[in-house]
């Protein structure tokens, strides 16, 4: 049992300041260009290869990665700072976002050399999208569902079934996809999954468009028929994909956009509600800007702790619990405190814009990268209480 | 973090000699309290913050609040906090600080001591915690002689004062005090930078800083007790429900620790209290208030009436909680500062002031 939470008083070291002195001169050269919109537009970050590859020539892709795989051996904490500055500035860095914080660490750790060496340098510059293939139809929080499965055959195997709310498959170069090789055994029913980095122009793969409820196509279904998957694309132990999971988690889970998603909405908030707001307005604000404080000195913590090669997997959900409820509240908030604006009053339209968009988005923010019931059964793990 | 600070595990293993919950919440009366003060200030830690030179233990601003942490953790109904603050604010005007307990004040928002020019001091300050029993009293008091809101800082004999009576919702005192041109044993100048807002700050850490250490109390109280309790033939923790209660629990519990650390390292490594502390303080202060009341309610619902009775400890520390909310500005008055702060720096202030703590 372990109720002591460690949530440390840790500052980003004085070289994360000079390079968010770099990222935010690049944002703004960008937002002159005209290829950086920060108030508008594919509010969650676009998709752009222009952009993407700009960011890799930056050496801002594979931070932290090793200097032989393109990477830059820059430490976790930088990496942070840049993350959050582009998340801030409704950067477009869809293109790269999930190889670099998901997709090329488990290449990194399990890929084969090979793999390792045609694909994590193409990361580092900006060039491969990378898609999460875990889901599918009947297995959703529950992983250990799956069924899509790999079977094998000569030189590999292949692969029949269907994933699905697969974020951007129909722009992905590659997606890493859980299948089932075994079927689970009598004591361990997560045995029998294994990690296949996919290369998405394997003939046999369709992707169908999933449209969302605000209209965007982000999600797909992804169809696999006798897909062919050559043996040095398996990700690690075959059969052992639930040994590889947890530690990345805690990497995924804890990071700034876990609870800067609708940061745009405080910002507006602020400026629709002008510098001299009223008691009412000026109380909601406080308490805003505090929570989100807290959540980026909380997130801050995690992200010290990973840098020093601790594993910090119960305080990672903790982050994004309590991360992604927050942002998923904020645009109510918001919409309750600018109740009495008044209708003519500059910025509002601008406000209430991003707010009906935030509010449209707000449910999946508890859902994607595990569901909050998921989160809450992993910490009550941690404390014990299962 | 507490196994490398040797002044906070001194305080812990003290605290639980002395000032045990269970132990404390089972006396019919106050003797304990006693002795239990002659061992923290044998200790040093009632003075922590009061250079040697001044008869202090002249221990750092990070040790002393992680001391805070402990008591708070202890839910101890010891004016330590206060006795540590005011010994602060005596020495930061270089006046010696006497024995026994003491408290300070203005401790709410609104409220003033003033001192005339023949040097003594009125005020009437409404909710004053530790008065009653407190030896002294350290007072920022605006001079009214003085047209530039000179500020001065004086020691007064608590006899000098009416005390009235009076408990916070916690059980501890928490007074009316009232004294009109009363003589102070002590007065001397405040140092630029020591005024009303430089002692509300550290008063709101101090007391967010006791409210994690609670809250990191009951968690685990709340823990233990979910799993020793059968009910429908299992223990509680196995119920889902009280899992996802737990969990909230825990995620409030971080939430306090993580705000009050950071204020309390921000102050330990500032120069002035500057807008960084201003942030930091008033952000604690106000999430760790709300986490005091979301965690106090959530560790009842899993309690259940047991939680409720005389006889159980989880009202020493949930009383507190609900009370230390109050001092010091409460999260309202702190969150109005908070947020005309941020109005007047402007919507694209509002990141660069957080990405630079």
């Amino acid at each position: 049992m372990a109720t002591e939470l460690t949530f440390d008083a840790i500052r980003l070291p004085s070289e994360c300041e000079a390079l968010r002195k770099d990222v935010r001169a690049f944002i703004a050269k960008e937002i002159d260009a005209g290829s950086l919109d920060p108030h508008g537009g594919g509010i969650d970050g676009a998709y752009s290869a222009d952009f993407s590859r700009k960011v890799g020539a930056k050496g801002w892709i594979g931070m932290t990665w090793p200097k032989m795989y393109g990477g830059h051996e820059r430490s976790f904490l930088e990496r942070y700072v840049v993350t959050e500055e582009f998340r801030v500035a409704n950067a477009p860095v869809r293109l790269h976002f999930v190889a670099d914080r998901q997709s090329g660490p488990v290449i990194l750790r399990y890929g084969s050399e090979r793999i390792k060496a045609d694909i994590l340098p193409r990361i580092c510059r900006g060039e491969v999208c990378f898609a999460i293939g875990m889901s599918e139809p009947n297995s959703g929080s529950d992983l250990f569902a799956a069924r899509t499965k790999a079977t094998r055959t000569k030189g590999g195997w292949l692969v029949n079934g269907t994933k699905i709310w697969t974020s951007n498959a129909h722009q992905a170069h590659y997606l890493i996809g859980l299948f089932r090789t075994s079927s689970p055994s009598k004591e361990n029913r997560r045995h029998g999954l294994t990690q296949f980095v996919v290369d998405m122009k394997t003939p046999g793969i369709t992707v169908n468009p999933v449209y969302q409820m605000t209209g965007a196509h982000d999600f797909n279904e992804v169809v696999f028929e006798d897909a062919f998957m050559p043996d040095d694309h398996v990700l690690g132990e075959v059969d052992g994909a639930w040994k590889q999971a947890t530690s990345e988690l805690a990497y995924e889970r804890s990071g700034p956009e876990r609870f800067l998603e609708t940061f745009y909405v405080l910002t507006e908030l602020v400026r629709v509600l002008g510098q001299r707001p009223d008691t009412r307005g000026a109380e909601g604000i406080g308490r805003l800007v505090a929570q989100v404080h807290t959540l980026r000195r909380m997130s801050v913590s995690v992200a010290g702790m990973l840098h020093a090669g601790k594993e910090p997997v119960v305080e990672a959900a903790i982050v994004k619990d309590v991360g992604t409820i927050w942002e998923q509240k904020l645009p109510h908030k918001a919409r309750d405190l600018a109740a009495f604006v008044a209708p003519q009053s500059a910025n509002r339209a601008t406000f209430e814009e991003r707010l009906n968009y935030a509010v449209m988005i707000a449910p999946k923010l508890t859902i994607q990268g595990g569901t909050t019931e998921i989160l809450r059964g992993i910490i009550a793990r941690g404390l014990g209480l299962r | 973090m507490e196994a490398e600070n040797l002044v906070a595990e001194t305080a812990r293993r003290i605290l639980a000699d002395v000032a045990d919950p269970q132990s404390a919440n089972r006396a019919k009366d106050d003797a304990w309290k006693a002795p239990a003060w002659a061992a923290l200030e044998g200790a040093g830690l009632a003075l922590a913050w009061v250079p040697e030179a001044l008869g202090g233990a002249g221990a750092e601003l990070a040790d002393g609040f992680a001391v805070l942490r402990e008591a708070g953790r202890s839910a101890s109904a010891l004016p330590l906090a206060e006795t540590v603050l005011a010994g602060w604010l005596l020495s930061k005007a270089g006046i010696a600080s006497p024995r026994g307990a003491l408290t300070c004040g203005p401790a709410r928002d609104g409220e003033r001591v003033t001192m005339s020019g023949d040097g003594t001091v009125s005020g009437s300050l409404r909710a004053i915690p530790f008065a009653k029993g407190a030896t002294h009293l350290a007072l920022l008091a605006e001079r009214q002689e003085r047209q530039d809101g000179g500020l001065a800082i004086a020691l007064l004999d608590a006899s000098q004062a009416h005390i009235g009576d009076g408990t916070s919702i916690g059980g501890d005192p928490q007074n009316w005090v009232s004294f009109k041109a009363a003589r102070p044993a002590v007065v001397k100048d405040a140092p630029a930078g020591i005024d009303g807002q430089a002692l509300m700050l550290m008063g709101a850490t101090a007391r967010a800083m006791q409210m994690a250490g609670a809250l990191e109390a009951v968690l685990e109280l709340a823990v233990h007790y979910a799993n020793e309790r059968v009910a429908f033939e299992r223990p509680i923790a196995k119920f889902q429900a009280v899992q996802h209660n737990l969990a909230r629990l825990a995620g409030e519990t971080a939430a306090a620790v993580a705000a009050a650390g950071s204020a309390a390292d921000t102050i330990a490594h500032a120069a002035t209290f500057d807008e960084a502390v201003l942030l930091e303080a008033a952000a604690a202060k106000i999430r760790v208030g709300e986490a005091a009341g979301e965690g106090a309610a959530i560790a009842h619902q899993v309690f259940g009436a047991i939680g409720f009775t005389q006889e159980h400890t989880l009202h020493r520390f949930t009383r507190r909680l609900w009370a230390w909310r109050d001092d010091f500005g409460n999260e309202s008055a702190w969150a109005v500062k908070l947020g005309n702060l941020v109005a007047a720096k402007g919507a694209d202030g509002l990141w660069p002031m957080l990405a630079a703590r």
